[in-house]
This record gives C-alpha cells, structure tokens and sequence, in this order.
C-alpha cells in the first residue's frame, strides 16, 4: 500500500513552558478531505505550522508521503492556502496573475524565469476556481470571496497533492461559503487532491468533508463526520471540557 | 539647460550618477514600500553617515586621500545592515527596535567622527544635503558598478523577491530560503543608499526610496507597473531636480524631494479627481 500523504507521530509541542500540542497522532491518506476542528488555542495553527515545516519539531515525528519531515524536500506536492490570506495588505499593488504566479516560486527554483508553459498553468489554476475573468484585476480591489479563489489557485497552480486550507473561510460571506465547498469537493474528487481544512466552523466543515478530526492539544476523535453528528451535546463535550454547539453556524 | 550639464565633465558626472539612482532608488524602494520597511532606509541612512564621518576623520588625521568618505560610507551602511538583521532576530517580539538602536548608533559615531575630525566642514555639509559638483570620475564608476549589480540581482531573484514582499509566509512555506533572501534584499538596500548620498544626501535618501514608490502605488495595478511608475518619477525628480538645484545654486537634495512632493501631490489630486469623475456619473 502506498504511503499515506501525511503521518504523525506522539507530537508533542510547547511554546515556553505552554504545552500547545500533546502526544498527537494523525494519518491523513491519498484522496481524504479532512476537516480539522477545535476550539481557539487548541493548536490547530501550531499543528499547520509543524506540518509546514515552518516550526520545528520538538518530540514526535511527521512523516509527509512517506519521508520523514527533517528530509523532506519535495514542498511544491503541498499547497498552503494561509488564513493570513485573508488579511494581507489590500493597499499591495499586486494583480490576481501575479498573485497566482507567486505559487510557482518555489517549483522553479532559483534563476528560472516564467515561461510560456508557466503563463498557461497560471490560467489553468484560475479556471479551476473560476477566476480567469479577473486575472488582470487588483487583488485587494476583489471582494472577499474571490481573494480566497485567488488565493486557492496560488496553492494550486504548482499542481499539489496535498493541499492544506487554514481558516478560508472567514472574511468569505455566508451566501458564498456553499459554493466554496462545492468548489472544495470538486478539487477533492475530480482533480484527486487530498484536502486538510482547518475551521472553527463546525457546522458546514461536517457536512462536507469525509474525515473529520477535533482537536483541543490532542486529537479528541478522528473519523466519520456523520457519527460525529449523530452523538449527543455530552459526548461531544467530553472530547472539549465544554460545549463546542455555540459555533456552530447554519448555511 | 541639459546642454550645461553634458558640456562639463563634472556636470556630466553628476547627470550619469542622478540617473542611475533614479532607477535604482525606486525600484528597490518599491519592495521596501510593500514591505513596510521604509524606516529601514532611514537608520541605514545615518549609518551611511557615520561611514562618512570616519572617512573624513581619517582623511583628516592620517591624510590617507585614497580613503574616500564615500567608500567608508559604503562598507559601513552594508556593515550595519547586517547588524539591524542580526537584532531583529534577536528581539523577535520587538523587531522595530532595530532601527532606532542602529539610528542613534550610527548619529552617536557621527558626531564623534566628525568632532575628531575637527567639526563640520563644505565636504560633510555635501554629504548631508547631496551635491551637484561631488561626483567624482571613480565615484560614477562604483554607483554604475553599485547599479549593475542591483539590478542584475533584483532581475534574478524578482520572482523570490516578490513572494516575500507579498507574504513571508507564504514564501516560506514553498520553499524560498526567505532568510537568505531577506539577506540579499538588505544588503542591496544598504548599497542603493550608500550610492545615493552623493547626489542627494544622507538626511534624505530614504525619501528617494519612498516618495517615487508612495505616488506610484495610488495609480498602478500590478506590481510591475508599480516599479514602473516610481522609476518614471524617481528619473524625473532627479532631472528636475539636478537641473534647477544647479541653476538656484541650492543642494541637489532639496530640489529633488520636493519636486517628488510635487509628483506625490499631484497623483493624489488625481486620483481624488478621478473618483470624482466615477462617483459623479
């Protein structure tokens, strides 16, 4: 069988002397979409971040398609679609292509320049969110919703097989938040790439994603988001120390 | 008018050396803009300063005339890049606090080289506001070296440049050594405003730097335009500058930032009257 896309192992991770993740386990396998959830502080950035690389490892171990991270070189397999996203400058005066192109740095390498076969993935990506009509727009000029389109076909444009969503859908309006996630599952089942959604939204993430994963420092439940659904507020709870139904949102 | 300053040699200098910082001013000056690290050319400003200061001292003290204050400049401000970059790692929480330690470091050196070397003089006054007769033949050859440079590598590294300036993140996580990057980017900064001092002087080079960039960003849509647009008004700010601080017999510096104020000015009114004209109909 082949290696799952994302491995991790006792993860354990403090911030000082604050434990921010323990004893973390999580296999992610090829064509999963994984929701995420857990309350603020429960360490879903963090988790992001080590998954990233962009933290170190203190203890514990993640393995990305079969190589352990400290040796892993392959980044352009993993798109990254930040909840940062939501909040650069909107004063940047960047064009949604140059937004896009941004997502083939680090594929190229160093010293290469945009060809005309880049050119083309460019548009390709933003066809795959619908967005190619507003290549040569500004950015920040764009409504929320499609900064994230844009912002998704960055991560896609390098062709990934992992693609991780922090938080994509704050600053996205409600009406818009549905034809996100159609827009999601198409990228899941009909361009194969596997999704990791990190929300506090509890109540759309359920209803759309195959795997559903809660955590609060360490992973509470890891599996089927309808048996999810189906338990009582007090077993939830359980899993929380509290409630987590006051998030929950209805689209 | 321009015909004066191609007929004198060190006229011509002045004109060769104004147009090259023209061009690369701005378009260094257009990451640190989006970066919101304009008070980054500021600190390394008067540290160029104090580089200065110690050129003249030694001049002054050990007569060692192949030392030209402009080269000390040079290795001090590239010097103190290094040093804003080693602090800002090491107060991560408060990397702001960089320049200001950098900024009176490199005023507190200043003085006390300039005292050493027995107070101000024309050469140091030249300095600090910029001079249309200061360029020397050798001096045009370090910016034009100082120029290919920066531009051979902002051209080879834009793409990296770029995904850092529009998210550090982002940039990180596909695998751009954003460290080294960041490295690159201040050392280039630091060679940008050593070369600009002659012509416009170290109290405002950082304005070179910003107010091409703060008039280009209102009207330009992508960031290539944005370079673009503040190279059109770095180059035209210099011209005009040169031209008339030459003939009003006033410092270069000043002649030039104000007429970049004019440029500012004159892209927020039009852009002001433009949303009028959308709003109205």
């Amino acid at each position: 069988m082949a290696n799952p896309i994302l491995k991790i192992d006792h993860l354990s991770f403090k911030y000082e002397d604050q434990m921010v993740l323990k004893d973390v386990d999580i296999t992610i396998e090829k064509g999963e979409f994984t929701g995420l959830i857990g309350p603020n502080g429960s360490g879903k950035t963090t988790l992001v971040k080590l998954i990233l690389g962009l933290e170190k490892i203190q203890s514990g171990q993640i393995h990305l398609f079969g190589t352990p991270i400290q040796k892993f070189k392959q980044w352009q397999k993993i798109g990254f679609v930040s909840q940062k996203a939501n909040t650069f400058n909107r004063g940047f005066p960047a064009t949604v292509y140059e937004t896009v192109a941004m997502g083939l740095t680090g594929k190229l390498g160093y010293f290469r320049f945009l060809r005309r076969k880049d050119k083309k993935k460019v548009f390709d990506s933003l066809a795959k969110v619908g967005m190619e009509a507003f290549a040569s727009h500004n950015i920040g000029d764009l409504s929320g919703g499609q900064q994230q389109r844009a912002f998704i076909a960055r991560a896609l444009v390098s062709n990934p097989e992992f693609l991780i969503l922090d938080e994509p859908t704050v600053g996205v309006d409600t009406d818009n938040v549905g034809r996100f996630y159609e827009m999601l599952k198409e990228l899941n089942q009909h361009q194969g790439i596997t999704l990791l959604l990190i929300s506090h939204d509890i109540g759309s993430i359920t209803t759309h994603v195959t795997d559903l994963l809660c955590l609060n420092k360490t992973v509470h439940y890891h599996g089927n988001p309808n048996d999810y659904q189906k338990m009582s507020d007090e077993e939830r709870s359980q899993f929380y120390g509290h409630s987590m139904n006051t998030v929950t949102h209805n689209h | 008018m321009i015909e004066t300053f191609l007929e004198f040699p060190f006229l011509r200098n002045t004109l060769f050396t104004g147009l090259l910082i023209g061009l690369i001013a701005p378009l260094l000056g257009t990451f640190i803009v989006v970066r919101r690290l304009s008070f980054i050319a500021d600190g390394l400003s008067h540290v160029t300063l104090s580089g200065v200061a110690f050129g003249l001292f030694l001049q002054k003290k050990y007569a060692l005339m192949l030392v030209s204050p402009f080269y000390t400049g040079i290795v001090f401000t590239i010097l103190g890049a290094i040093v804003i970059e080693y602090l800002r790692g090491v107060y991560k929480a408060f990397q702001e606090i960089a320049i200001p330690i950098i900024l009176s470091v490199g005023v507190g050196l200043s003085v006390i080289f300039i005292s050493l070397a027995n107070g101000f003089n024309t050469n140091l006054i030249d300095y600090l506001f910029g001079s249309v007769s200061a360029v020397s033949k050798s001096d045009l050859y370090i910016i034009l070296s100082i120029s290919v440079i920066v531009v051979t590598i902002v051209v080879f590294f834009y793409k990296e440049l770029f995904a850092l300036a529009f998210d550090e993140e982002f940039a990180h996580a596909s695998g751009i050594r954003t460290r080294t990057i960041h490295l690159l980017f201040i050392v280039l900064t630091a060679m940008v405003i050593s070369a600009s001092i002659r012509i416009v002087g170290v109290l405002l080079v950082s304005a070179l730097m910003t107010l091409p960039v703060a008039a280009s960003i209102r009207i330009a849509r992508s960031f290539k335009q944005a370079i673009f647009y503040s190279i059109i008004f770095g180059e035209t700010a210099v011209i005009i500058g040169l031209i008339s601080g030459y003939y009003l017999e006033i410092p270069p510096g000043g002649t030039i930032v104000m007429t970049e104020a004019l440029i500012l000015l004159g892209t927020i009114m039009l852009k002001k009257h433009v949303h009028f004209l959308k709003t109205k109909g």
